[in-house]
This record gives C-alpha cells, sequence and structure tokens, in this order.
C-alpha cells in the first residue's frame, strides 16, 4: 500500500485529504479541539480550587501570602516575553525567514527553560518553610486549611510546569530543525505555538489565583 | 481468507499480523477494538454471572463479602469505561463514519491507531488491578472510602482509566475534525445520517467532559499515594466535591454510552420501515441538545448527599429538560414507521426492543429526577434496574442491533437470519426478566450493592438470577452464528438491506480507501420513494 | 414463606404521601410506555411489508407535531417535578421541638444516643406520634441512613452534621439499612427500628436504667477536655461564655452572622479556625482527630442545654 503511510514531499496532501489547505485546516482544528480539552482539564482543577476558597476564604487569604510574589511575577513577565518571541517566530516562519525563526524559537525555550529553574527556586524555598503536603508540611505550624491551598498550589503549578516540559521539548526541536536543512512545516510551528500559548494562558490565570487573593486585604 | 474472485478488500489487502497491529485503516481499527470490546465484555458479563449466582440466596454463600464487592466493582469499571463507552464509537463509528460521509479514512489514521494502543495499554492495567486483587470502592470511587479505607489496587485501577480516557479524548478529536474537514463534496451537514450527528454530539462530550475525569483521578490518587488530604474532611476537604466533580464527568458518560445507540437506532428504523426519517432536524438537535444540557444535570446523583435545597431543586428540573429530546427522539422513530413498510430482520427487531426498553429505562429515570422518590429509591436496586434497562436494553441492544445491520458490510458475509431473530427475541425476554424484578426490589427498599439481604427479598432475585442466564444464553449466540457467517456464510452484496447510505455504495468488505473516488453527494439520507424504493445519497462509489 | 411482597410496609404518614405519589407517577408510566408500545405494535402489525394498508397522504409537515409533543412532554415533565420537589422539601422543614436523638455512623454499625442517655447500637426506639430529628454524624466514610418503611434516607458525610426528620404512626418493627456503600461490611450495616407507642416507650427508656443523660455527660467532658479552662467562669483566657449561645446569632470577624446550630459548634470544635466570634482572637486549638463523634454529639448537647432556647425533646 504505497499511500498508507503518509507522503514525505511537501506538495502532496496524506491520501485522506483532496488538499494541502485541507490538511492544514484539519491539523488546526485538531489543535483547537485538543485545546478544549486542556482547558476543562485545568477547569476541573480551578473549579475545585474556588470551591474551597469560597469555603475556607479567611484561611486561603493567610495560607496564599506564603507565596513568593515576587518570584511569581517574575516568571509572568518570563512567560509573556516567550510568548511574544514564538508569535514572532511564527510569522518568520510563514514569511520564509528560517534563521529569524530559529533565533526566536531558541529564544522562546530558553525563557521556558528560564521559568521552570525560578519555579523549581521557588519550590526548594517552600520545602525549607515545611510547605510541601506529602513531603514535609507541618501542620502544627501553618494548619490544615493551609495544606489543602498548597496541595492545591503544587498539583496546579506541577501540572503546568509538566506541560510548559512539553512545549520546551517541542519549541526546542522546531528551533534546531528551524536551523536543520529539513526545516519545519509553517502549519507545525503554528501549532507548537497555539500550544505555547495556551500554556502561557493557563499561568495568566494561575498567578492571581494563586498569588494575587492574600494580598489585597 | 476471504479472497472474494481477486478483488483487493482491506481484509486480504495484508495478512501478516504485523499488517494488523500497525495498521492505520481505521476499519482494521475498527476490528481491533471489535475484538478487545468483545473480550471485556465477557469479562464483566462473568463478573454479573457470579453476582447473580450470589444473589440467589439471602445469606451469600457463593463468595465473601470482600470478594462480592470486587465483584460488582469490577464489574462496573470494566462494563463502563472498557465496553459500553468505547463500544459503538470505536467500532462500528470507526468503521462506518469515514465511509458515511464519503471519506477515505479519519482525518488523522496514526493517532486513531494510537488510541487503540491507549486502550489497551488502560485496559489491561486497570484489568490487573483488578485480577491481582482487585478494587472494593464501586465504580463511582467514593471519598474517603477509595482513599482512606479500601485496600485493593485503587490508584492502578485508576491508573488504567485514565490511560483509556486518553484513548477516548483523543477519538473523539479525531471524529469531530474528520466530520468538519472531510465529508465528501455535496455533502452539507443538513445532509449527514444521524449516526453521524449523533456520533458528533458523542464526540463534543467525549472531549469536553473526560479530562474533568482525568484530573479527579489524578486527585484521587494523589491523595491515596501521599496521604494527603484533598476531599478528606480531617483536612477541611470535602468529600461531597469528589462527587460533584465525578459526577461532572459520569452524568455526560451516560450519554456518551447512549447518543451513539440512538444514532444506530435512527439508521435501522428508516432502513426497515423503508420510508424516510420523521422529523430529521428535531432528531438531530435533540442529540446536540442532549451532549448540551447533559453537562447540567450531574447533581441528581446526589439528592441525599447534603448538597443544599436550591441545588437539589435546579438539578431536578434540569433533569426534566435534559428528558424532553430523548421524548422527541422515542415519537419521532414511531412516526417514521406509521404507514411505512415495515421488515422485520433481526435489526429491525433490535431496534423494536431499544424503543420499548429505552423508553421504561428513561421513564424510570424520571421516578429518579422526582425528588421525594429519589430519596427513597436511591441506592436501592431501582437505580440498578433504572440504569440497566437504559444501559443494557438500550444501548447495548442498539449496539447489537448495529453490528447485524452491518456486520454484511464489515465482513462480506450474511447470518443466519433466523438464529439472529431468535437471538433478538430470547434477548429480549431474558433481560426483562433479569431486571424487571429489580425494580420492585428496589421499591421494597433493598439497597444495592448487598451481598446479603432480608430473605423475604429472594424471590425476585431468583427471578432475576433466571433472567440472568438466560440473557447469558443470548449474548453467546451470536459468537455461534457470526463466526459461523464469517467462514461460511453466503457473500454478501454491496447493499443488501437497499438502503441509503453512502457506506451501502462500496463493495462488501470495501476496499482498503473506501471509494475509488469521493462521491458526489446529491440528496439526504433516508430518502424512499412511496413504495419504500431507496434513492441512494450519491450515484456511485 | 412471605408471599409475593410488591410493596413496603407504610409506618407513618409521610410514606402515604409518598405512595400517593409514586402510584401517580406508576400510572403516567404506564400509559406512557403503553402508548409507546401499543403504537409499535399496531404499526408493525397494519404496516408490516406486504400488507394491503393505505399509505396514502403520509404526514409530511412534521413540525406541529414535534412542538405538540415536545410541549405535552415538558408539562408533564414539569407537573412531576413540582409534585416530586414539593414533598422534598418537607424533608428539609424539621418541626421545632423534635425529640432530638444522635446516631453516629461507624464501619460498620450505627450508634444511637437518647437524650437521657440511652445507647443503642443497630437498633433505633422511637415514639410512635411524635416528630423525631436524628442528628448524624459518621466516623470514617460516607454511610446512609435508609428506613424504608418511611421512605427516608439521608447520607452521612464525615466531618459534619446531617439531619433527619420523621414521625412514624404505626408501632411495628422496621428494617433500617446503610444504603450508601461503605465497604467490606456495608450489607451488614443495619438492624431494626422499634416504633412504639409512647407509653411503651416511656416504659423502655426507663428500662435501660440510668445513666447520666446526654447533656449530662456532655458537661463531664467539658471539663475533662480542658474546654471550662477558657470557656468557663474563671477562664484565665478571653474567651466567649457559652451560654446562650446554641440556636441564636453569632457575629462572626469577617462580619458575617451565622446561627449556632450543632453544625456550628461541632465545627467551633474542630475547626475553630474557620469561623471566628468577632472579638477574639483565634487561639482555641482544633480538637480534631482527639474528640470521637460519640463524645462530640455528648458535648454539643451540653452546650445547647446551655442555651436559651430549652433543650429540645425533655
Ligand atoms: C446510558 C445511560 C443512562 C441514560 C441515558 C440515563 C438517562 C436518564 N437518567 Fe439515569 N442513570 C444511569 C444511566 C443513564 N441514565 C446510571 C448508570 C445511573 C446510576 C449511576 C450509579 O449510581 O452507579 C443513573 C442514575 C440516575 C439518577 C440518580 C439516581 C440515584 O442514584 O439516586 C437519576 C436521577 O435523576 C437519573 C435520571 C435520568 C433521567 C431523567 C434520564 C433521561 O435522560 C431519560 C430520558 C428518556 C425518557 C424520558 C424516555 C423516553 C420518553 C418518552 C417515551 C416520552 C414520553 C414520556 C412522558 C410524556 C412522561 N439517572
Ligand atoms: C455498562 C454496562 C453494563 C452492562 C452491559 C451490565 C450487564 C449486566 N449487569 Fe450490571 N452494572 C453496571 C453496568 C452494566 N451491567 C454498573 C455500572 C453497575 C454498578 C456497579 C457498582 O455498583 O459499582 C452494575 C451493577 C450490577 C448489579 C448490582 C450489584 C450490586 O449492586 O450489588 C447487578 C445485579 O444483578 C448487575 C447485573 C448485570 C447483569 C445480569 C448483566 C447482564 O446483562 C450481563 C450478561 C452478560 C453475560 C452473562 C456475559 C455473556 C455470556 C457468557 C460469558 C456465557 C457464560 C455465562 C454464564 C454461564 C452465566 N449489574
Ligand atoms: C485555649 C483556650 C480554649 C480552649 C481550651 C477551648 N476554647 Fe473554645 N474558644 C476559645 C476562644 C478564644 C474562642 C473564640 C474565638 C473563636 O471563635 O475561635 C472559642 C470559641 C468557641 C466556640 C464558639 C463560640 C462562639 O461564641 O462563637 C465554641 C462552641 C467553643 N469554643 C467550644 C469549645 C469546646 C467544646 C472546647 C473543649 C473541647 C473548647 N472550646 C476549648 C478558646 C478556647
Ligand atoms: Cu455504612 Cu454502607
Ligand atoms: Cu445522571
Amino acid at each position: 500500500m504505497p499511500c498508507r503511510r503518509r507522503p514525505m514531499a511537501e506538495q502532496a496532501p496524506a491520501f485522506q485529504y483532496a488538499s494541502l489547505a485541507q490538511q492544514d485546516e484539519a491539523s488546526t482544528l485538531g489543535m483547537w479541539t485538543f485545546l478544549a480539552t486542556e482547558v476543562l482539564f485545568f477547569g476541573a482543577l480551578l473549579a475545585g480550587y474556588s470551591a474551597y476558597r469560597i469555603t475556607h476564604p479567611a484561611l486561603f487569604a493567610e495560607a496564599a501570602r506564603h507565596t513568593r510574589i515576587v518570584l511569581g511575577t517574575a516568571n509572568t513577565a518570563i512567560l509573556l516575553t516567550s510568548s511574544a518571541f514564538m508569535a514572532t517566530a511564527v510569522e518568520m516562519t510563514s514569511a520564509g525567514r528560517r534563521r529569524a525563526a530559529a533565533v526566536c524559537l531558541a529564544f522562546t525555550a530558553a525563557l521556558g527553560i528560564g521559568f521552570m529553574l525560578v519555579k523549581g527556586w521557588e519550590y526548594s524555598l517552600e520545602y525549607g518553610e515545611h510547605l510541601v503536603p506529602g513531603l514535609n508540611f507541618d501542620v502544627g505550624l501553618h494548619g490544615g486549611i493551609a495544606e489543602l491551598f498548597f496541595l492545591f498550589y503544587f498539583f496546579a503549578t506541577g501540572v503546568h510546569a509538566l506541560h510548559l516540559t512539553i512545549g520546551i521539548a517541542m519549541v526546542g526541536g522546531l528551533a534546531l530543525r528551524s536551523a536543520s536543512a529539513d526545516p519545519p512545516k509553517a502549519i507545525s510551528v503554528r501549532m507548537i505555538g497555539l500550544y505555547w500559548h495556551f500554556v502561557d494562558v493557563v499561568w495568566i490565570f494561575l498567578f492571581p489565583l494563586i498569588y494575587l487573593v492574600g494580598r489585597n486585604q | 481468507m476471504m479472497h472474494g474472485a481477486g478483488t483487493e478488500n482491506y481484509l486480504n489487502a495484508e495478512t501478516t499480523l504485523r499488517s494488523w497491529l500497525l495498521t492505520t485503516d481505521h476499519k482494521r481499527i475498527a476490528l481491533l477494538y471489535f475484538a478487545s470490546i468483545t473480550f471485556f465484555f465477557f469479562v464483566g458479563g462473568v463478573a454479573a454471572a457470579l453476582i447473580r449466582l450470589q444473589l440467589i440466596t439471602p445469606y451469600g454463600g457463593l463468595v465473601g463479602a470482600d470478594t462480592y464487592n470486587r465483584l460488582f466493582t469490577m464489574h462496573g469499571i470494566i462494563m463502563v469505561w472498557f465496553f459500553l463507552i468505547p463500544s459503538i464509537p470505536t467500532t462500528l463509528g470507526n468503521f462506518m463514519l469515514p465511509m458515511m460521509i464519503g471519506a477515505r479514512d479519519l482525518a488523522f489514521p496514526r493517532l486513531n491507531l494510537l488510541s487503540w494502543y491507549l486502550y489497551i495499554a488502560g485496559g489491561l492495567i486497570t484489568l490487573s488491578a483488578l485480577l491481582l486483587g482487585g478494587v472494593d470502592t464501586g465504580w463511582t470511587f467514593y471519598e474517603p472510602l477509595s482513599t482512606a479505607y479500601a485496600n485493593g489496587y485503587v490508584v492502578l485501577a485508576v491508573l488504567g482509566i485514565f490511560i483509556a480516557g486518553f484513548s477516548s479524548v483523543l477519538t473523539g478529536l479525531n471524529f469531530i475534525v474528520t466530520v468538519h474537514k472531510l465529508r465528501a463534496p455535496g455533502l452539507i451537514w443538513y445532509r449527514l445520517p444521524v449516526f453521524i450527528w449523533s456520533t458528533y454530539a458523542t464526540s463534543l462530550i467525549l472531549v469536553l467532559a473526560t479530562p474533568v475525569l482525568a484530573m479527579t483521578l489524578l486527585m484521587l490518587a494523589a491523595e491515596r499515594l501521599l496521604h494527603v488530604g484533598i476531599f478528606d474532611p480531617a483536612l477541611g476537604g470535602d468529600p461531597l466535591l469528589f462527587q460533584h466533580m465525578f459526577w461532572f464527568y459520569s452524568h455526560p458518560a451516560v450519554y456518551i454510552m447512549i447518543l451513539p445507540s440512538m444514532g444506530v437506532i435512527s439508521e435501522i428504523v428508516p432502513c426497515f420501515a423503508r420510508k424516510s426519517l420523521f422529523g430529521y432536524k428535531f432528531v438531530i438537535w435533540c442529540s446536540i441538545a442532549i451532549a448540551v444540557i447533559g453537562f447540567l444535570v450531574w447533581g441528581h446523583h446526589m439528592f441525599v448527599s447534603g448538597q443544599s435545597l436550591y441545588a437539589s431543586l435546579v438539578f431536578s428540573f434540569l433533569s426534566y429538560a435534559v428528558a424532553v429530546p430523548s421524548a422527541i427522539k422515542v415519537f419521532n422513530w414511531i412516526a417514521t414507521m406509521h404507514k411505512g413498510w415495515i421488515r422485520f430482520d433481526a435489526p429491525m427487531l433490535y431496534a423494536f426492543g431499544f424503543i420499548g426498553l429505552f423508553t421504561i429505562g428513561g421513564l424510570t429515570g424520571l421516578f429518579l429526577a422526582a425528588l421525594a422518590v429519589d430519596v427513597h429509591v436511591t441506592d436501592t436496586y431501582f437505580v440498578v434496574a433504572h440504569f440497566h434497562y437504559i444501559m443494557v436494553g438500550g444501548a447495548v441492544m442498539g449496539y447489537f442491533g448495529g453490528l447485524h445491520y452491518w456486520w454484511p458490510k464489515i465482513t462480506g458475509r450474511l447470518y443466519p437470519e433466523y438464529w439472529a431473530r431468535f437471538t433478538a427475541i430470547l434477548t429480549f425476554f431474558g433481560f426483562n426478566l433479569t431486571f424487571f424484578p429489580q425494580f420492585i426490589l428496589g421499591t421494597l427498599g433493598m439497597p444495592r450493592r448487598y451481598q446479603v439481604y432480608p430473605p423475604e427479598f429472594q424471590i425476585w432475585h431468583v427471578l432475576s438470577s433466571a433472567g440472568a442466564s438466560i440473557l447469558a444464553i443470548g449474548y453467546a449466540l451470536p459468537i455461534f452464528y457470526l463466526g459461523w457467517s464469517i467462514l461460511k456464510g453466503a457473500r454478501a452484496p454491496a447493499n443488501p438491506w437497499r438502503a441509503t447510505g453512502l457506506e451501502w455504495l462500496t463493495r462488501s468488505p470495501p476496499p482498503p480507501h473506501n471509494f475509488a473516488s469521493a462521491p458526489e453527494v446529491v440528496r439526504g439520507p433516508y430518502c424512499y420513494d412511496e413504495e419504500g424504493n431507496a434513492l441512494p445519497q450519491a450515484a456511485h462509489g | 414463606m412471605y408471599g409475593l411482597p410488591f410493596w413496603p410496609a407504610r409506618a407513618g404518614a409521610y410514606a402515604g404521601q409518598w405512595d400517593k405519589l409514586f402510584i401517580g407517577l406508576l400510572i403516567l408510566a404506564f400509559l406512557t410506555a403503553g402508548l409507546v408500545i401499543f403504537l409499535l405494535i399496531l404499526y408493525a402489525a397494519r404496516y408490516r411489508h406486504g400488507s394491503k394498508a393505505d399509505r396514502s397522504n403520509r404526514t409530511r409537515k412534521s413540525w406541529r407535531f414535534e412542538v405538540s409533543w415536545t410541549i405535552a412532554s415538558l408539562l408533564i415533565f414539569l407537573i412531576l417535578g413540582a409534585w416530586g420537589a414539593h414533598l422534598f422539601v418537607r424533608l428539609y422543614q424539621p418541626p421545632a421541638n423534635a425529640l432530638q436523638i444522635f446516631v453516629v455512623g461507624k464501619q460498620w454499625m450505627w450508634k444511637a444516643q437518647h437524650p437521657g442517655g440511652q445507647r443503642e447500637i443497630n437498633e433505633l426506639h422511637v415514639p410512635a406520634g411524635r416528630d423525631v430529628r436524628l442528628v448524624m454524624a459518621s466516623q470514617d466514610v460516607i454511610h446512609s441512613f435508609f428506613i424504608p418503611a418511611l421512605r427516608i434516607k439521608q447520607d452521612v458525610v464525615p466531618g459534619r452534621y446531617e439531619s433527619l426528620w420523621f414521625r412514624a404512626d404505626k408501632p411495628g418493627r422496621y428494617h433500617l439499612f446503610c444504603a450508601e456503600y461503605c465497604g467490606t461490611d456495608h450489607a451488614r450495616m443495619g438492624g431494626w427500628v422499634t416504633v412504639m407507642a409512647s407509653r411503651d416507650f416511656a416504659r423502655w427508656l426507663s428500662d435501660q436504667g440510668g445513666q447520666p443523660s446526654l447533656a449530662a455527660q456532655g458537661a463531664a467532658l467539658f471539663r475533662r477536655y480542658g474546654c471550662s479552662g477558657c470557656h468557663g467562669q474563671s477562664g484565665a483566657v478571653r474567651a466567649p461564655r457559652l451560654e446562650g449561645l446554641f440556636g441564636g446569632p453569632v457575629p462572626l470577624s469577617d462580619g458575617s452572622v451565622v446561627i449556632a446550630d450543632d453544625r456550628y459548634v461541632r465545627d467551633s470544635i474542630l475547626l475553630p479556625k474557620a469561623q471566628i466570634a468577632a472579638g477574639y482572637q483565634p487561639i482555641m486549638p482544633s480538637f480534631a482527630g482527639q474528640i470521637g463523634e460519640d463524645d462530640l454529639a455528648k458535648l454539643v448537647a451540653y452546650i445547647e442545654s446551655l442555651g436559651p432556647e430549652k433543650p429540645r425533646g425533655q
């Protein structure tokens, strides 16, 4: 069966598609559908978190004051910048400027790694304060509801970090390939870009929910 | 093998084991699913058989309490996640969806294969948990029993379900994109067969509800592994939050199970009544309405859980709202038969069974949605009977109906019609004998998940167990005559039922890429003239 | 031996009303299912392939039919929903002055404590013709207290009080089940509810021997757990007096006001930091994990007995 495997030539669509345009549309829709799934995945987590925050507003606010607002804000800035680079990389790829695209992609991935380093540092500080449920949380010191808060904190940021790691690997791969003789297709860059922006947006939701709740009193 | 006079089809194109295990052909993947799902159905069935054996006497005796608890947990988990949810979408859907829209495959064939591997991986992991020592939480995994008290392999079982969930999501995603982007020329949305619409609606639920289950199970596993309390009241957590999250998925999931079956029935009824489907647009929009409203009624599983009175009132009302579209469908199927030319082939007999049993199951759903009634019958056999009427009498009947309907297309063979009709009727009677007594048991107050019970309930349990053995025969028979048909059955023509859909334009079994060229669709589905002659959706295949 | 049981025993007036609702639903279900099945059979017979029935003038316009059966179903559904809700709401309105009994569920038994201090396990004795309110808690997992003859049931979720009220009229012995799956011996977690004429009930109470009342036991515990150290007359720390607390409004430090019911008192003991009484420091330690549900029930009964409201059921 010659057409069972996807043909490598850039021009021909896979056998089930009539045209390349149709194939690209399908991939894009697929990515958006996948992101819809992700929204519900994180949505479930945030809904649970919000439910508890409504039942224990004061204690959650108190616990939230243990988070490092400076590091959180820095990370927000880092991710937003990375998204700008990602968007530029998509533009550059469509324009055929492969070198520029490779550079932008490299910056994107590097900023992602930067985010992870900051996050890791933050985690280690929290470990030092006995704030890690399941490992060393000190209920006597912080209280049971604070443990609940930190459970959600680690769960949400952990799952986010996992998504980011996957993103870094994919963007890094794109950067390498953009600089090589076999550059990625524009559609691949666009789709991974979509994913990257999504992971960024998740953080935009996590940041105020986690870091800013306790700060307004 | 099945070499039909030198014609190449998807079955004989390649015959190595590798060509099956690495196939990206949607039709072969459908068969891979078919084999695995049948396997899980029988595993779940054996557990059901043991449950029914145990309940013949009020004092237990066959197995102990812990074993019994593991049995119904295993039965529920396997039947829900590894049989019924994947059943129609991944087998009949996988096979027929591209054919019915005139496509050569799904949008992402390799993703489709990945879905199957994920399903198998999840299935084996969960099965191993169930066999290693079992899980004793019930399929609902209620907190804090499942994290702090249950002593089975909860995390392993949950992991398997989690992985199978990804399989569901990817399948749903694949279907959505395929329906949007790969329809044949001329096949506008309002010309799509109802089966496609309901598979589409199902896919929406798969894609949007499954991730919530994934997150819920993840939190459950974390709580159990790390001994921390996310839902544990000792830490200020709330066990009811778990129930909310679980049912937010699991209620929509019941529509994942029924919508595809409704789609199958909507194919069978017009074909065997030789008449176009009554109220086509209403039927399809009802599928979408069920999918959407279905997301808003989860709280009806929690009427006595201690959720607030107002929540209960709202959820009760919405449960009635979601029942309306189902009612519309039933009436439309019946109206389709009016002044038709009705034939009684096996698929149609299953369709009759479906309509009757689904109606009874659905009506008892209305009992459950009536708040005060639910207080008495919740967590009793009334609920057990309700959902078996819908899931076994409805969804599984629809699945068997669809299987018989498309069997000639899938295998290229005809099965012995008399055996098939006999089995359909036998299943119908066996089914009613098994589950009707359970309504009475529930009304009397017999709680579910009981391995011993007060002796005055015995008579109904005995009847139920007797029915189950008839039902078991009804499910075992198709193995023989369908198996026989593959080996010895007469060859099927391209369109044995003289139906109108695109899938009947190609040979039986279809060639590897379904259509030589994309069919030009000229009319909607289910067009029959006054004499009941079919007007196919397109001229050639 | 038992005949062919079709209907559960009926031990109270509410059960009678429930039965009416259920019968109403049954009639409706038989009518609709009957209609559906009747039409299926009728059409299958009349329009079977090869029959000579008249098939001219088929209905083509469908929306009139669609609209009418949609509206008809919706209306019927609304009536059902309203009827079911009407009865249900009553379960949320316990009458004042009900006899209050504490019930604790644990794997796998039900323990009941009467106000007079009488205790029983997997049995519940109640007087006929009198409102009874159960205050229920769970020691471990979720259980569900189910009396089929009264058509009532309530899940008991650990970490909070649930209440359930009823009025039984007909003396007799009725099944008591645990209806929420709770582990190994879920099926054996049940027993009997005995409804007795009030004279018999009084005799039964006194036959149980003379223990101190629940509130009196609670008073002893109040000293033993050290509560009185802060809340007592000569408390060294500034803590609110609990006399007159129960049943009245309590202003909290975040500005809201709650009613001090059994749930509030329980939460104050186990999660004192969650709701702080206005004007006090959050210094009260949590007693979570130290006081079992049995003792909690006694403490609550004691604090209730200090309330302005006359302690119920005495
Ligand atoms: C495929 C699966 C499926 C489907 C489709 C449904 C459909 C419905 N279900 Fe069911 N349900 C389950 C599977 C399903 N259910 C399962 C598995 C459970 C238990 C889970 C567990 O606890 O383990 C459950 C439990 C369950 C409960 C909770 C019971 C309890 O635990 O206390 C309730 C309560 O409201 C309910 C209601 C309904 C309603 C109103 C519908 C409606 O959608 C039904 C609509 C259909 C009709 C109404 C019939 C056709 C209509 C007519 C012929 C019209 C004429 C009628 C009139 C005019 C009156 N279901
Ligand atoms: C989704 C689909 C599904 C299906 C298809 C079934 C099918 C059946 N179910 Fe199941 N059931 C559930 C979903 C399903 N069930 C769920 C979700 C629960 C709740 C679990 C929980 O509480 O956690 C449940 C619970 C449940 C109970 C309640 C247990 C309890 O609460 O204590 C009972 C009791 O009778 C039961 C019976 C049956 C029977 C007799 C069948 C029959 O239809 C099965 C018939 C099939 C076979 C028997 C196999 C085929 C035949 C053979 C292999 C031949 C050999 C067999 C013999 C010789 C007997 N089921
Ligand atoms: C260390 C001192 C201390 C001890 C010991 C203590 N309490 Fe308290 N209690 C307080 C203080 C201070 C408050 C008010 C602040 C608050 O609401 O938490 C309070 C509030 C309460 C309230 C809520 C009263 C209101 O006005 O809202 C109840 C009920 C209560 N305690 C019961 C108990 C019981 C029962 C015990 C023993 C098991 C106990 N307390 C032990 C200090 C204490
Ligand atoms: Cu306690 Cu079931
Ligand atoms: Cu539901």
